[in-house]
């Protein structure tokens, strides 16, 4: 059976308010929902996110910011109550060109929720995780600040 | 030859460096910029914009942002500094988070550690007040060659 979310009210907060960000909406990430406690994102092809004029492939950039953002909101599903996290550090491999024209997804997990690190690996891929374009591994420092991430201090 | 690779080679000779950042969508996007100093270096600036923010209450600057500026740098400096017909194809990034990104200009400058025949290594730093404080450290692997 796959585990619910540890907290549903952190996941959904912290989820709204990742992909609402700046940047995140900048790039137009949707986030489509956790299976379990693996949140999946979404990001559709266009011409403004593209890396290589010569190919109309989409930059690195975006799936470094899609990963990290995936992976963020799949700490958050492992949490227990409202904090605030930073990313440690994160590492992608491009396993195969992301194929212009098309969305690109990703799903996160959250596979270690220690006391101030949490550890993370995400797939993106355009039809299923099983045939991935890139893999990323990140950790996140947890309580990184004071300053609650949620207006009002929910966070 | 792809027509980007020419059209950067002609971009390059001409030192037009805003037209290159014109020419990749998602740099032009983040808002980037680039020069060549005196030594022939490169040196990245990403001016602040409320666009590339990722945490709005401290604020900060989203770190994929940082990281697609960090990859956008890397490739732009082993594109400038090699003749390939080829563009160079990015294998795996690696991203270390030292300093919450301010909002105001991110600078970066890259070295290449080692060009092979195959691969290329190209180390990435970025600062904001003092070089001698990194906000971000990085390193890439690139594919030269498809063959």
């Amino acid at each position: 059976m796959t585990p619910a979310p540890v907290n549903p009210a952190v996941l959904e907060a912290m989820s709204a308010l990742f992909v609402s960000l700046p940047h995140c909406e900048t790039l137009g990430f949707q986030y489509l929902g956790t299976d379990g406690r693996k949140p999946v994102l979404k990001v559709e092809w266009r011409e403004a996110l593209v890396g290589n004029p010569g190919n109309g492939v989409v930059h690195g950039g975006i799936i470094t910011s899609l990963v990290d953002t995936t992976s963020a909101i799949a700490v958050t599903a492992q949490l227990p109550d409202f904090e605030t996290i930073a990313t440690l550090d994160l590492r992608i491999d491009y396993l195969k060109a992301a194929t212009p024209g098309r969305a690109i997804f990703c799903r996160a997990e959250c596979y270690r929720l220690a006391t101030q690190i949490a550890f993370t690996r995400a797939v993106c891929y355009h039809d299923r995780p099983e045939e991935p374009i890139a893999h990323g591994v990140a950790t996140f420092m947890r309580e990184s600040s004071p300053i609650p991430m949620l207006e009002g201090g929910a966070a | 030859m792809s027509d980007f690779i020419g059209r950067f080679a002609r971009l390059r000779e001409a030192g037009d460096c805003a037209a290159i950042i014109e020419a990749i969508p998602y740099a032009r996007l983040m808002g980037v910029e680039f020069c060549e100093d005196e030594d022939g270096h490169l040196l990245f600036r990403l001016p602040f914009n409320p666009r590339n923010v990722g945490n709005t209450r401290l604020p900060a600057l989203h770190g994929g942002l940082i990281g697609g500026f960090l990859e956008n740098a890397a490739l732009i400096h082993l594109m400038w500094n090699r003749e390939s017909q080829e563009a160079p194809k990015i294998v795996d990034f690696s991203l270390d988070y030292l300093r919450p990104g301010k909002p105001q200009t991110l600078f970066a400058r890259c070295e290449i550690t080692k060009q092979g025949k195959r691969v290329a290594h190209v180390l990435i730093e970025a600062w904001q007040d003092d070089p001698a404080r990194p906000v971000a450290v990085a390193r890439a692997h690139f594919l030269l060659s498809t063959d």
